[in-house]
C-alpha cells in the first residue's frame, strides 16, 4: 500500500508487485517484450525503462513500488533508449515483414511503428537459420526472435516440460529445443503456450488452411465440419468484435460460404463423452479402485502424461477426447448412415487448440487406414481463411447447424472452460447417484481461474471429491500430492493451458488482460441459454445409442469411442554406450520413470557381475532412455526382448538369460 | 589424470559409474549444476549429450536448462576433445608476434580447419584462446598444462612431430 507519483499524477498501489503493473493501471500502456504477469520477471528488453528519482533509469518491471516514488515514462533519454532498443531488435533480425504469418500482430512490428523507428542504422542480419516445421503444431524461424525468453518460462515455468532453452551467450546466444534438436524431437506437448505469448513471427501455428482449401474444392470430397465449444466465443475477436460474443450462427454461414457441406458441433461428442466418462468414472469405483481418475480430453496433457508420469496411464480414462469421439462417430456410424465411403467423408475441426493437431495424427486414430479427423484448424487458421476469401464475420447473417450432429447440450458447450467438464459430469452423477432427475445446480466452485479448485460434492451418502487444475505444472503438482498422500480425490480434470481450452493458444492473440476471462464468461452465457443442459438429454446421443453404441461403455463403444495411451520417451535419439564392440546387446533403461524404480542400481550390478564372470568382453552394455515401456519398469533389453520389471533381486535371472543367449551363438556359427 | 584416458575407454561403464557417484557426491542437487559437469567433463573429457540427459533426469531439470548451461560457459564442450589440447595464444600481443603463422601451421600438419577442430583419432584438438597473460613470452602455445613460449613456425612442428611418434 502506497502512493507513486507517474508524470506528476499521484496513483495510489496495493498489491502490484512492480512499478509496470502500477503505470498500466494508471492506463499507460508501456511498452514490453518480456514482461507477463504470470510469469517470472527477465528484465531483458529494456522497454519498460523509467526514470525514477534518486534511482536514475531503472526497469519498472523489475522495479517494486515504494511510497513516495517520482516515476516518470517518457522523458526523452527514456524514448530514446526504447528506441534504439528496438532497432537493434530488427537490425538483428529477419525483416521480411510483408511475407511473416505474424505481419499485422506482431509486438516489434508494432512497437517500432509506434515509437517512430523510421530507420535502423546497423546494417542487414547476413545469416539465415533453417526454419524448423517437424513440430505437428508449431512452425519455429529462429531468424525472427528477438531472445525475450517468454517461450523459456512458459514451457518452463507454466507448462513444467521445459523443451526450449538459451544457449550460448552474447551475440550468439539463442532459442532452441534441447540440445538443438528439432522441436518434434524433443518432450514438446504441442499446447502452443509458448507460441501464444511469443512477441514475434518465430513460433507460429502451422498453417494448414491450404489443404482445406484443397478438400473445399475437390467434388469427390465431402467436408464435414465440427466446432469446438471454445471457438464460438473466440473467433470474433478477429474481426473486431467484443470476446465472449457467441458467432457461432456466424460462423456457419461462413462455413456455408466457404463451401463445407455439413456444419456440426463438438459439444455433441462432449456429451457424449460425458455419459461414457462417468460410466468408467462409476465402474472405477464400484470395482473399488482407489487412485483418481484423469479426465483425457485435453491431449497436451495425455502427452504430458505419456513423457513425464507413465506410472499415472492406468488412471487416465481411456475416453477419447471428443474430437476424436466425432471423427470416429462421422467415419463410422455418419458414413453407414448416408451410405457413403468414409474415405470420401473429409472431417475437419476448428479447434482452439494446437495440440488437436497432433492429436489427430496419433496411429490410435486411423482405422482401417480411415483417418478420424482429416484436418485440424485453430481459430486463427479460419479467421485467415475467411479474411483471404473476403468475409467480414461480423456482417453475415446467421445460420443453423445442420442436422444430425449440430446439437450441444449446454454440458456440452461448458466443455471449454476449465472446470466444464466436471462440472457437466457432476451433472449427470448426481442425477446417477440420487437415482432420480434433479434441477440443474451450477458448482461456481469449478469456475474461475484459480490454478487448482478442489470441490466436494455430497449426494445422499456418497461423497465425490474433485479437483480441477489447468496448466501442466499444476497437473504435476497435484500427481505429486496426490502421490505422498497429501490430498485424496476421485476425479481430476485437467487441462494443459490455463484458463481451459477458451484460454488455448490456437484462438486470436488475447488483445486485453480480461480477454481470457471474458470468453470464459460468454460461453457460460450460451450454457445458461441452451434449452437442454444436462448430456443425457441430447436426444441425438439416445438415437445413437439405440441405433449403434447399444449402451455406455459397450464392446462397440470401446472400439469406437475409448483408446489407450503409451509411455514416450522425452528426447529421441540418446544412448549411453557402457562398454565398446560388437557383441550381444543389453540395454537397461535410465530413462526418468525406470531411473525412479532403480534401473542404475541394476545396471551396475549387472556390470560389476558380467565382469567377475569375465563376460565383460562378450557383453555391450548400454543406458538408453526409455524404451516406452515406463509400466513395465525398470526394463532391460537382452537381444532384442525386453524384460519387465527387472528389479535387483531379478540381476541373476539376468545373468542367466544372458550366458543362454551367448552359449547360443556359437551353435549358430556351426 | 582422467585427461589421459585412451580413446576407446571414453564412454565405458566406469565412467558411467563414475558420472553416478558425482551426482550422489553433490546429493542430487540441481544447484549443483555447474561443478557436477565440471566434474562430468574432467571424466569424459566433454560432455556427451546423452550423459546431459541422464543428468537432466536424475536432477529433475528439463534438459534444454542443461544443455543451456553447458553452452553457456566456454570451459564446457559437447564435441569430444582430443587426448592433447593445443591452445594458441590469439590475444593482442601474441596476434603481433605472429600466432596466425602458428595456427595455420597445426591445421596444415593435422588436417584441420575452422569447423574440424579435432582430429578424427581424437589426439588433438586445437584452440584458440585470447591472452593467456604470458605477452612477454609471446607467442604463448598451451598443451595440456605446458607452457611454450616464443614459439616459431619450426618449433611448433617439431613439437607436434614429437608428440606424434610418441603415440605411435
Ligand atoms: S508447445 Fe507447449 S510444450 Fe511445446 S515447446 Fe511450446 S510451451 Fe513447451
Ligand atoms: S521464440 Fe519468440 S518468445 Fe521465444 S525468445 Fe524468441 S522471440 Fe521470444
Ligand atoms: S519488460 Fe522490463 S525489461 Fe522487458
Amino acid at each position: 500500500m502506497g502512493e507513486i507519483t507517474i508524470n506528476g499524477r499521484p496513483i495510489t498501489f496495493e498489491e502490484e508487485s512492480n512499478v509496470l503493473e502500477v503505470i498500466r493501471k494508471a492506463g499507460i500502456e508501456l511498452p514490453t517484450f518480456c514482461y507477463h504477469s504470470e510469469l517470472s520477471v527477465y528484465g531483458g528488453c529494456r522497454m519498460c525503462v523509467v526514470d525514477i528519482d534518486g534511482m536514475g533509469v531503472v526497469g519498472a518491471c523489475s522495479t517494486a513500488p515504494r511510497d513516495g516514488m517520482m516515476v516518470r515514462t517518457h522523458t526523452r533519454e527514456l524514448r530514446d533508449i526504447r528506441k534504439l532498443a528496438v532497432e537493434l531488435l530488427l537490425a538483428d533480425h529477419d525483416r521480411e515483414c510483408t511475407t511473416c504469418e505474424k505481419s499485422g500482430g506482431c509486438q516489434l512490428q508494432r512497437l517500432a511503428t509506434q515509437l517512430g523507428v523510421h530507420e535502423i542504422r546497423f546494417g542487414e542480419r547476413d545469416m539465415s537459420m533453417p526454419v524448423d516445421d517437424s513440430n505437428a503444431a508449431i512452425l519455429r524461424n529462429p531468424n525472427k526472435c528477438i531472445l525475450c525468453g517468454d517461450c523459456v518460462r512458459m514451457c518452463e515455468e507454466v507448462q513444467e516440460v521445459g523443451a526450449l532453452g538459451f544457449i550460448n551467450r552474447g551475440s550468439n546466444a539463442m532459442v532452441v529445443p534441447a540440445f538443438e534438436k528439432e522441436m518434434g524431437d524433443v518432450e514438446c506437448v504441442n499446447c502452443g503456450q509458448c507460441m501464444a505469448v511469443c512477441p514475434t513471427g518465430a513460433l507460429v501455428v502451422k498453417s494448414e488452411t491450404d489443404r482445406a482449401f484443397e478438400a473445399l474444392a475437390d467434388e469427390n470430397k465431402t467436408v464435414i465440419v465440427q466446432i469446438a465449444p471454445a471457438v464460438r466465443v473466440a473467433i470474433g475477436e478477429a474481426f473486431g468484435l467484443p470476446a465472449g460474443d457467441n458467432l457461432l450462427g456466424k460462423l456457419v454461414a461462413a462455413l456455408k460460404i466457404l463451401g463445407v457441406d455439413k456444419v456440426f458441433d463438438t459439444s455433441l461428442a462432449a456429451d457424449l463423452t460425458v455419459i461414457e466418462e462417468t460410466q468408467e468414472f462409476l465402474q472405477r469405483r464400484q470395482a473399488g479402485e482407489s487412485a483418481p481418475m484423469f479426465t483425457s480430453c485435453c491431449p497436451a496433457w495425455v502427452k504430458f502424461a505419456e513423457y513425464r508420469h507413465p506410472e499415472m496411464l492406468s488412471s487416465l480414462s481411456s475416453c477419447r477426447s471428443p474430437q476424436q469421439m466425432f471423427g470416429s462417430m462421422i467415419k463410422r456410424y455418419y458414413a453407414d448412415m448416408i451410405e457413403a465411403n468414409p474415405n470420401d467423408l473429409y472431417v475437419i475441426s476448428i479447434m482452439p487448440c494446437t495440440a488437436k493437431k497432433a492429436e489427430a495424427q496419433r496411429p490410435e486414430f486411423v482405422h482401417n487406414e480411415v483417418t478420424d479427423v482429416d484436418l485440424v484448424l485453430t481459430t486463427q487458421e479460419v479467421a485467415a481463411m475467411l479474411k483471404e476469401v473476403g468475409l467480414d464475420l461480423g456482417r453475415l447473417e446467421v445460420q443453423a447447424l445442420d442436422s444430425p450432429f449440430g446439437f450441444g447440450t449446454g454440458a456440452g458447450v461448458m466443455f471449454g472452460n476449465s472446470g466444464g467438464v466436471s462440472e457437466a459430469v457432476l451433472r449427470h452423477v448426481a442425477d446417477h447417484l440420487a437415482g432420480e432427475e434433479k434441477p440443474v445446480v451450477d458448482y461456481p466452485q469449478v469456475r474461475g481461474d484459480q490454478g487448482i479448485k478442489p470441490i466436494r460434492i455430497s449426494v445422499g451418502d456418497n461423497t465425490i471429491r474433485l479437483a480441477v487444475v489447468h496448466g501442466l505444472k499444476q497437473a504435476h503438482q497435484m500427481i505429486e500430492r496426490i502421490k505422498t498422500g497429501e490430498i485424496t480425490v476421485d476425479l481430476v480434470e485437467v487441462m494443459a493451458c490455463p484458463g481451459g481450452c477458451t484460454g488455448g493458444a490456437g484462438q486470436p492473440q488475447p488483445e486485453r488482460r480480461d480477454t481470457k476471462s471474458q470468453r470464459a464468461h460468454g460461453l457460460y452465457i450460451s450454457e445458461k441459454m441452451t434449452q437442454l443442459r444436462k448430456s443425457r438429454e441430447n436426444p441425438i446421443l439416445q438415437t445413437l445409442y439405440d441405433n449403434w453404441l447399444g449402451e455406455p461403455a459397450s464392446p462397440t463403444a470401446h472400439d469406437a469411442l475409448h483408446t489407450t495411451y503409451q509411455s514416450r520417451r522425452r528426447i529421441l535419439g540418446e544412448e549411453i554406450a557402457l562398454e565398446p564392440g560388437e557383441q550381444l546387446e543389453v540395454q537397461v533403461c535410465v530413462g526418468t520413470f525406470c531411473y525412479l524404480q532403480g534401473s542404475y542400481d541394476v545396471l551396475s550390478q549387472l556390470l560389476s557381475e558380467l565382469e567377475s564372470e569375465g563376460l565383460g568382453e562378450a557383453v555391450n552394455v548400454r543406458g538408453t532412455f526409455c524404451f516406452e515401456q515406463c509400466q513395465g519398469g525398470p526394463s532391460v533389453m537382452i537381444g532384442d526382448e525386453i524384460q519387465a520389471r527387472v528389479t535387483l533381486e531379478r540381476v541373476p535371472e539376468m545373468m542367466e538369460t544372458i550366458r543362454d543367449h551367448l552359449s547360443g551363438t556359437p551353435k549358430r556359427l556351426d | 589424470m582422467t585427461k589421459n584416458m585412451a580413446p576407446e575407454e571414453l564412454s565405458t561403464s566406469r565412467t558411467f559409474a563414475q558420472v553416478n557417484e558425482i551426482l550422489d557426491k553433490h546429493e542430487r542437487n540441481p544447484r549443483s549444476l555447474i561443478p557436477i559437469l565440471q566434474e562430468i567433463q574432467d571424466a569424459y573429457r566433454y560432455l556427451p549429450t546423452e550423459i546431459l540427459a541422464y543428468v537432466a533426469t536424475v536432477l529433475g531439470i528439463s534438459p534444454a536448462r542443461v544443455y543451456g548451461v553447458t553452452t553457456f560457459y566456454s570451459q564446457f564442450s559437447t564435441q569430444p576433445k582430443g587426448k592433447y589440447v593445443i591452445q594458441v595464444c590469439d590475444g593482442t600481443a601474441c596476434h603481433v608476434r605472429g600466432s596466425n603463422p602458428l595456427i595455420e601451421a597445426v591445421e596444415k600438419r593435422l588436417g584441420l580447419s575452422e569447423d574440424n577442430r579435432t582430429t578424427d583419432d581424437l589426439l588433438f584438438t586445437l584452440e584458440t584462446v585470447s591472452c593467456l597473460g604470458a605477452c612477454g613470452l609471446a607467442p604463448v602455445v598451451v598443451i595440456n598444462e605446458t607452457v611454450y613460449g616464443e614459439v616459431s613456425v619450426d618449433r611448433m612442428t617439431e613439437i607436434l612431430a614429437e608428440l606424434q611418434s610418441g603415440e605411435e
